[in-house]
């Protein structure tokens, strides 16, 4: 999967092969409750990591960044927020629509100082909220002009975008800008800039990743959102398998325990040799209690098998993140940033 | 200290004949659409006549109802338990945002001017996109079962919005548009020729249209123009219908159940809701929290598991208790971790009646399933 590094190296000179060595633009998505905002902080992190500058952009208003790495609400504003292992600075930008909107009739148009007037007579409300697709069309807009965007010199801004994007139900139909805008121009000015968009989010520096859980309806939603990704000819990126627990117990078990064949005799034993027989009157009722546990988890690891083979079907990279004992705090993130690069990721 | 919620009484509300509404809200994927459904069936089983009104469901929870199309109609759930006898039935139905807002055109607008605006492109657009229509129509649905009386109970679950609470604006938004002043602009000058039109032409009209016709283009000015002035002319109060919708909502029949799992982000989102819920003065009856992890022998505690783990690790024998002893330490951490969660919204609001309901090894896709998650919501 490897190609030859096209990005620069870190700090201490190392030079890393990644898998998405090339992709500028990392967009990421996710049934709700995947943790998909999690994985976004993580991978800005991750791809940060040795002295690169990264940022990392919300679009839904929902100030989850800001809570991810437990920071006062963010404003419309590239501001820097965390410091990358090894060094490496990750920027973040909540995207607020109508601010989108003023900016783009700033840059294209040169129109300023009309926002108030604008805002007043309704105009901004109904471009970013009523009106069909402009809104995603201005996000997706201001997203990848930061990903084009040089200073003075010519060089890049930014090495990396990792966009924290719509969920999976709706992905594809964000991200195809210019059939969202179709309805409202076929020709003029919004078709042309839809149609700049499109051809940063099509490009080969870009890659929609899925995150999911090993549960049946998130797995199957990453399927369907790669597939119609597929369809509309969006670049699909890998799948992020996130909150992946370690078995546990050795694979006899499990299949026996799944069948309902777990033998608690033994365990009622073991518990005992622990000095653990005081916890109740009754031992044995807690190992059976133990059991039962025990049967759950071989039940639900079992459905985790299956998920994970038909996650295989999708043919795209698949990487793992952890179940965070303690949640996705600050820590965690660079825990999973970690995990990230391990898996070359970044 | 430890702060226990009341418990919600879910029985007692499915029970009573006031509530007519049964509104399911909270974050994505934290399963508010097999509530709504989980909540429709037990209603049914216990004498209701229910129609469970749902936006977007995993395909197999849809064919579980017997939802094989989306024709937004109501349809029969065959199979359920005690039909009949006790008078109860549910019907299920699948929301089709661009036909019921076709509907709404074709029921108000005489045939050429429904035609009209039924084949304008911006209209085309505006049905199907999910901008704030989907919450819209999900409203207007509602809003259409319980005027037809048909039912006496309605379980309605809210669209995955990009914001849980956009359902809520959507009316007013919409409304404000079309009462807005954008409108009166746009509608102006095909309204009334020239005069009127003139009239308005003060430095900010013309700025804005010059502004908008740059943007935009004038062809897709003149799409908008031409759709605003047919609907306008259709049903000059719009905003009036979103106000009915609202008040509906506010009414003492409804119930609204904010819907969340034992995490913190969809907690987050809970108190948020709940919060926004009272502001909007909208009858909250409780929080049902899904996929809670229970321990089955909660007299071991995590500590002491982990301890035990390590000595048996050490003594180098029953590998196989240690390892079980570790999955149950694990499992009272998690537990642990998810009460502290739900505590910190008992803390922020003590009266909010709470019903758990225990995270199952699978997922639900049939009516005995549904019906043991209502069994759960219920015990």
């Amino acid at each position: 999967m490897s190609q030859p590094t096209s990005s620069r190296g870190g700090s201490n000179g190392e030079a890393r092969d990644t898998d998405w060595d090339g992709v500028r633009l990392h967009i990421v998505s996710g049934k709700g409750g995947t943790g998909k905002t999690t994985v976004a902080a993580a991978l800005a992190l991750a791809l940060a990591a040795g002295g690169r500058k990264v940022l990392l952009v919300e679009v839904e208003g929902r100030q989850g960044i800001a809570q991810a790495f437990d920071l006062p609400p963010l404003p419309y504003e590239e501001r820097k927020i965390a410091v990358a292992p090894g060094g490496g600075d990750v920027y973040a930008l909540a995207v607020d629509p109508e601010e989108a909107m003023l900016d783009y009739l700033e840059m294209f148009y040169g129109i300023k100082r009309v926002g108030k007037a604008l805002t007043r007579m309704g105009v901004v409300d109904f471009a970013t909220t009523i009106a069909p697709g402009l809104r995603d069309v201005l996000v997706t807009g201001k997203t990848s002009e930061a990903v084009r965007r040089r200073d003075k010199l010519g060089r890049r801004v930014y090495d990396a975008i990792v966009m924290d994007a719509p969920p999976t139900g709706r992905i594809a139909r964000f991200l195809n800008v210019t059939q969202e805008v179709a309805g409202l121009a076929r020709v003029g000015p919004i078709k042309n800039h839809a149609d700049l968009v499109r051809g940063v989010l099509a490009s080969p520096e870009t890659a929609v990743h899925f995150v999911t859980l090993l549960e049946e309806m998130p797995v199957q939603e990453t399927l369907d959102g790669i597939e119609e990704l597929r369809t509309t000819g969006l670049p699909v990126g890998g799948v992020f398998v996130n909150m992946v627990r370690p078995a546990g117990l050795p694979e006899g078990v499990l299949e026996a325990a799944s069948r309902g064949r777990f033998d608690s005799a033994e365990l009622a034993l073991g518990l005992k040799a622990a000095g653990l027989t005081d916890v109740t009157a009754d031992s044995s009722a807690v190992a059976e209690a133990l059991a039962r546990e025990v049967t759950e988890h071989a039940l639900r690891t079992e459905l985790e098998k299956r998920e994970r083979v038909a996650l295989e079907e999708a043919g795209v990279p698949r990487y793992d993140l952890p179940l965070l004992p303690d949640g996705a705090d600050l820590a965690g993130l660079y825990e999973l940033a970690d995990a990230l690069r391990a898996q070359s990721v970044a | 200290m430890t702060r226990t919620a009341p418990a919600l009484d879910i029985d007692a509300i499915l029970d009573d004949p006031d509530t007519r509404i049964i509104v399911c809200c909270g974050s994505g994927g934290v399963g508010k659409t097999t509530t709504a459904a989980a909540l429709g069936l037990r209603a049914a089983e216990r004498g209701r006549s229910v129609v469970v009104l749902t936006v977007d469901p995993a395909r197999r929870l849809a064919q579980a109802m017997g939802l094989t199309e989306l024709d937004n109609t109501p349809r029969r759930v065959h199979d359920v338990d005690g039909a009949g006898e006790a008078g109860g039935e549910l019907h299920a139905m699948m929301l089709d945002m661009k036909r019921t807002f076709d509907e709404i055109i074709e029921a108000h607008a005489d045939p050429e001017r429904a035609q009209q605006i039924l084949t304008n492109p911006f209209y085309q657009s505006l049905s199907s996109s999910f901008s704030g229509t989907q919450e819209y129509m999900a409203m207007e649905k509602l809003g259409q079962l319980r005027r037809s009386n048909e039912w006496d109970l309605i379980v309605v679950d809210t669209p995955p919005s990009r914001s849980a609470l956009d359902f809520l604006d959507a009316p007013e938004r919409l409304g404000r548009f079309l009462d807005g002043r954008l409108i009166r602009i746009l509608t102006a000058p095909a309204k009334a020729g020239g005069r009127s039109a003139f009239k308005l032409l003060n430095a900010g009209f013309g700025m804005v249209a010059g502004i908008l016709t740059k943007v935009i283009g004038a062809q897709v000015l003149r799409d908008i123009q031409m759709f605003v002035t047919a609907l306008d002319a259709v049903f000059g109060g719009f905003r009036q219908r979103a106000e009915q919708t609202y008040r509906l909502l506010q009414a003492p029949g409804t119930a609204f159940l904010v819907v969340a799992a034992p995490e913190r982000d969809a907690m987050r989102e809970a108190s948020y809701f709940v919060e926004r819920l009272a502001d909007e003065r909208m009858p909250l009856a409780g929080l049902v929290v899904n996929r809670v992890h229970r321990p089955l022998a909660p007299s071991l505690s995590a500590a002491r598991s982990s301890a035990a783990a390590e000595d048996l690790d050490a003594k180098g024998e029953h590998e196989l208790t240690a390892a079980v002893l570790r999955l149950h330490a694990g499992r009272m951490q998690l537990a642990s971790r998810e009460q502290r969660q739900q505590e910190h919204f008992t803390s922020a609001h003590p009266t909010v009646p709470i019903a758990q309901v225990p995270a199952m090894p699978e997922d639900v896709h049939d009516l005995a399933g549904l019906r043991q998650i209502g069994q759960l919501l219920a015990s």
